[in-house]
């Protein structure tokens, strides 16, 4: 098994395309495009400059129209390509606009002014990257102490959630005592109630026990997360009590039960976990944003929210921060991704 | 009907350790040690109190955590909603009994959301319904469809898998800019169509396409989460079972209906949840999306609760509380009922 | 060990959380290059004045909409902010007027708008508008002119720019001759300009009057007939502000109704793509006005240190300062000597030196009852209610009568709720 990948499935003995590999094609080559292509646009959009961002008709690269240097103007002039009254089409630099009339010059030959109407050109445009938006909100972006913040508060939130949540899903599937169907109950409903509805009581607790402005507060009201007890529990449910059973005749603690039999054979589910608290604790938004109002505590997607103003919306900074924020992400998630597939494989399951 | 054999069968570690693997060993080893020094101290405990002690010890840190930050809010969210007035502080509110409840409820004809007082509440239940069912189903269809496609061997799977999974890393404010910009009225998607023929549309004007877009854009971006918790089902199912059933000549589609479906269902429930339970709590990326429009078509109540008790001016918190419980009733039945499926399939995987 | 450091790193952590004494924290929100500017400035103050240590906490402007209220509820808060909300928050500002060395300033120079940030019937002095707006028109003079339209003149009804805008977007082919930013603020202005009084005898807010039906009927009608753009103000549910601007920045809009914030993002985004000119605000029958607001920096009560407060205030206030801030920040000052003495605005091009001047001028033609909204302590709740409603029957919901009564219910019910 897994020796000689080829292009084709080989369920069906290699011969000959069954509906089911175009399905399987299709299905991956759309899921190619859908997925991704958002993400490839937003990359490129996040090196175009604002007046480029609002522009109609969109374009897929970042241009930005040509400049060149003429003799006898101070400050570089933009290029057009202008119809010519005979017909002919010629490139022109744009001195100056009055109304629908525009004033050029030929580059080559800039004593003479030659008057185009604006419908009669076209931008002659190029494709430029707009690093500044990646390179000015480092400069003025406490860019590498919120990075700090960022992955403090993700994997400390992660090693708790992970450490509480599997202790708790132990007791829920392993252990029959009473109340058990009551604490579970209490967690489900729970689940359901999303954050934005609880804001105001939670922010009076955060502020009665001191964690406001604190990273700790923005951490442990996300660690008991009931999806992660619900996903932990649900796979330990199918490790067999047998082998519990084996164990405790052999004298193990239960502690060690936990540690040495079930956490390592909920590998799998805690790798899923581990790779979904990353993500939700990394994009966190609007919990952070209610706790942390100082500089020097803010996490990235806070630090980027800055550019959203009353009245306009600094798109450019925004677009270029996202881009930087997703990458810790993928990386992570690029490495866990081998530990789901390992786990998985390595658990004896032939 | 699932066979008693765990999927994992064997403690045994790997014959061969990949140098990523020896990595993973080596950041473990003072989890190891420290691991191994609680030992002592549980023991004792464990002496002295009984299985139950250690059951309450392996619960205690979780539920403490639980219990201040999501139980208790909730608790004083249930007397918010007994409290009128602007103050946004318990012992400022005024106590209004159920007058909050009797607004929300304060309708003329209650097949008509237009005839309540609080006629956006109704509009946004209504939404939320309609998103929910859709949702929900269309996207685990999907996922489905796509654990099941990933499950086979394919050419660079880790690279697919990662591709379905992608949208699952942007913060739900990324996912809705993203989406808004290809619909809006100078966005991709009439740029993509211009060529074509086709008239600049303003996608998001249009009722039934900003409804779905909103289905569309949250499957989008949570589906790659339940693909891959469906995956991780359906490779724990062991080969040896198709192959059996390949001898035997069975069809694929039997082969799905009699051992796929069956050994994925727990699995399964845990997707039907946890979707079930976001879909309900949508919000974020929606609301950049469409921000409820056009009209109240994509309102949803998350949305409702939000805006009632702090955008509003002067703010309800009270009104917006006492919606949010109602949701949170709602919610509670829709648990009750999956538990129930959740405790049958439960009973049927002892045997 | 890695836990060890991280346990390390976390107490860290916690100990930079704790404030030292002589730091004063401003939040601050940006709608462009104001934070720069700002950040420039306050540089400079702590060069001067190694003893205090000024923080400009850069936050988005929900932070200051939705969690700031809350903060400074429970007593947190930041030692300034830069607010809009200032007339809801007013108890929780500080009162400058015994920390300032020269309260005759303030009085002088801010007076005007001071009341718009304190408790009603005080004198207390709160702090300074940072910028002040005023809503008005923007028209896209090139496509007027290959129209061959001529552009309404100053005293022109919103009939007659509706008329002329019609006529530009038939020739040019474009999608919306004029547009309106979805927001309760911004048709605020014409309504008014139609003789609207949203204020009650008791200071509570009044049902709507004919003025503000008669606008809002008008401007519902222009929506249903492709006047006025729709989109926009289908765009969203409730109260959320939605900006037609990109759609005027692309040259889809002939007629563009938003304020003097716009400026310097027009300046930055069109570029020369067009000639765009600003308009002041259109005629109703009553007045043509335009509706002033604009953000306030103001001390809050809640500080540690309110001498070393007053006196970063101080230096904010100062006439060069703020007249460098306006300069280069291309906002309206809100500062009598400043505006008495010019403000040379830092931009190379015409347009915008126009536009601002248009603005400066028009702020003249304000309505008295313009003039009372900002310092209303209701308006940002009619705001709402006229938003939400007024949008539901543009998409087709409901008629305009019903959104008119549901505009009433919907205030009472909040004033009832609110206790007040």
């Amino acid at each position: 098994m897994g020796n000689a990948r080829g292009f084709l499935t080989r369920r069906k003995g290699g011969k000959g395309w069954h509906w089911t590999d175009i399905v399987t094609w299709v299905w991956l080559i759309g899921g190619l495009i859908v997925m991704f292509g958002p993400a490839v646009w937003l990359t490129f959009s996040s090196f175009k400059t604002p007046a480029a961002l609002a522009e109609f008709p969109p374009s897929i690269l970042p241009y930005v129209t040509q400049q060149v240097k003429v003799d006898g103007y101070e400050k570089p002039l933009a290029l057009f390509e202008a119809k010519m009254p005979d017909g002919s089409t010629q490139v022109l630099a744009e001195v100056r606009r009055v109304g629908i009339v525009a004033q050029m010059v030929d580059p080559k030959a800039p004593g003479q002014i030659i008057r185009v109407n604006i419908a009669d050109r076209q931008p002659v445009r190029e494709i430029a990257f707009a690093t500044e938006n990646y390179t000015k909100p480092f400069t003025q972006f406490d860019f590498v102490q919120y990075l700090w913040n960022s992955v403090f508060v993700t994997v400390t939130a992660t090693l708790i959630t992970l450490i509480v949540n599997s202790m708790a899903a132990f007791a829920l599937s392993k252990y029959e005592f009473k109340g058990r169907n009551a604490a579970m109950l209490v967690i489900l409903a729970t689940l359901m109630v999303p954050l934005s509805v609880i804001l105001v009581p939670l922010y009076s607790i955060i502020s009665t026990v001191g964690l406001f402005n604190n990273l700790w507060g923005v951490i442990l009201p996300t660690v008991a997360t009931p999806t992660g007890v619900f996903i932990l529990r649900q796979y330990m449910l199918t490790i067999p009590d047998e082998l519990i059973d084996a164990a405790r005749m052999d004298k193990a603690s239960e502690w060690q039960i936990y540690w040495r039999i079930i956490l390592p054979l909920t590998a799998p589910a805690l790798a899923v976990l581990a790779i979904f608290s990353v993500v939700w604790r990394w994009n966190d938004f609007l919990w952070p944003l209610i706790v942390l109002s100082r500089r020097e505590l803010y996490t990235l997607q806070v630090g980027l929210s800055i550019y959203s103003g009353e009245l306009n919306v600094q798109w450019h900074y925004i677009l270029a921060m996202t881009v930087v924020t997703m990458i810790p992400v993928v990386l992570v998630f690029i490495f866990l991704q081998r530990f789901i597939t390992t786990g998985i494989a390595g658990s004896g399951l032939k | 009907m699932a066979p008693s054999g765990s999927p994992k069968g064997s403690l045994e570690p790997k014959a061969s350790a990949s140098p990523m693997d020896r990595l993973a060993g080596l950041a473990l080893a003072p989890v190891h040690l420290i691991m191994g020094l609680a030992d002592k101290p549980l023991r004792a405990w464990q002496k002295r109190t009984g299985i139950g002690g250690m059951a309450l010890f392996f619960l205690a840190p979780n539920m403490l955590i639980f219990g201040m930050f999501v139980l208790l809010p909730i608790v004083i969210n249930i007397v918010y909603s007994l409290t009128g007035g602007t103050a946004l502080f318990l012992s400022e509110r005024s106590f209004v009994g159920l007058d909050q409840y009797r607004q929300l409820f304060n309708c003329a004809n209650y097949l008509d959301a237009m005839t309540c007082q609080e006629d956006a509440f109704w509009t946004s239940l209504d939404n939320t319904f309609w998103f929910v069912v859709l949702q929900v189903t269309l996207m685990i269809l999907a996922s489905l469809i796509t654990a099941l496609i990933l499950n086979r061997e394919l050419a660079a799977r880790s690279f697919w898998r990662a591709v379905f999974f992608f949208p699952v890393l942007l913060s739900p404010v990324v996912v809705g800019l993203i989406w808004k910009w290809i619909l809006q009225r100078q966005g991709l998607l009439n740029f993509t169509l211009l060529p074509f023929g086709f008239e600049p549309h303003t996608w998001l004007s249009d009722r039934g396409f900003a409804f779905g877009a909103a289905v569309g854009v949250s499957i989008w971006a949570h589906m790659g989460f339940y693909t891959l918790i469906l995956l991780a089902g359906l490779q724990a199912i062991p080969k040896d079972l198709y192959e059996a059933a390949q001898m035997d000549g069975t069809r694929p589609a039997r082969i799905f209906w009699r051992i796929t479906l069956p050994l994925l269902m727990p699995n399964l429930l845990v997707v039907v949840v946890l979707a079930l339970i976001k879909a309900v709590q949508v919000f974020d990326e929606v609301f950049i999306l469409t921000g409820g429009g056009p009209g109240t078509s994509t309102l949803f109540l998350t949305q409702y609760i939000y805006e009632t008790g702090f955008v509003s001016q002067p703010r309800n918190a009270g009104l917006a509380a006492a919606a949010s419980i109602l949701m949170g009733l709602v919610l509670v039945v829709l648990t009750l009922i999956q538990l129930g499926v959740g405790r049958k399939n439960e009973a049927k995987g002892k045997r | 060990m890695a836990l060890k450091s991280l346990l390390a790193a976390s107490a860290l952590t916690l100990m930079t959380t704790t404030a030292h004494a002589g730091d004063v924290r401003i939040m601050w929100y940006s709608d462009g290059i104001e934070g720069e500017v700002f950040q420039d400035l306050v540089s400079r103050f702590m060069k001067d004045n190694p003893g205090i240590n000024v923080i400009v906490d850069n936050v988005a402007y929900s932070v200051i909409k939705e969690q700031l209220p809350v903060q400074l509820e429970a007593g947190n808060g930041p030692d300034i902010a830069r607010v809009t909300a200032i007339k809801d928050l007013a108890k929780h500002w500080l009162d400058l007027r015994p920390l300032v060395s020269n309260a005759a300033y303030w009085d002088e120079n801010f007076g005007a708008n001071a009341d718009w940030m304190r408790p009603d019937g005080s004198n207390q002095i709160s702090g300074f508008m940072t910028q002040l707006t005023l809503t008005g028109g923007f028209a896209n003079k090139t496509l007027f002119e290959q129209a061959g339209v001529a552009l309404p003149g100053p005293k022109a009804t919103w009939a007659e720019w509706a008329a002329a805008a019609k006529k530009v977007a038939a020739s040019q082919q474009i999608p919306y001759p004029m547009a309106l930013d979805r927001s309760g603020h911004r048709i605020t202005a014409p309504n008014i300009s139609y003789g609207a009084n949203y204020v009650g005898a008791d200071g509570k807010p009044a049902k709507l009057d004919a003025g503000a039906k008669a606008y809002l009927g008008q401007f519902i009608g222009w929506t249903k007939d492709g006047t006025m753009s729709k989109d926009v103000w289908v765009s969203a549910a409730g109260q959320s502000y939605r900006a037609a601007a990109d759609d005027f920045i692309n040259g889809q809009v002939a007629f563009y109704y938003a304020g003097s914030w716009q400026i310097p993002n027009f300046a930055k985004k069109i570029g020369s793509n067009f000639d765009w000119v600003a308009t002041g605000s259109p005629c109703g029958p009553t007045s043509c006005t335009g509706l002033p607001g604009g953000a306030a920096l103001v001390a809050v009560k809640y500080t540690k240190n309110p001498k070393d407060v007053a006196k970063v205030m101080e230096y904010l206030s100062s006439e060069t300062v703020v007249k460098e801030f306006s300069e280069r920040t291309l906002f309206l000052p809100a500062h009598k000597g400043v505006i008495a003495k010019g403000v040379s605005f830092k931009s190379d091009s015409q347009l915008v030196k126009d536009a601002l001047n248009t603005f400066v001028g028009a702020s003249k033609s304000t309505a008295d009852a313009a003039q009372k909204m900002p310092g209303w302590r209701w308006s940002d709740t009619l705001y709402g209610a006229i938003v939400t409603r007024t949008a539901q029957a543009v998409a087709g919901e409901m008629t305009a009568e019903e959104a008119f009564t549901r505009i009433d219910s919907d205030v009472a019910d909040k004033v009832k709720a609110s206790g007040l």
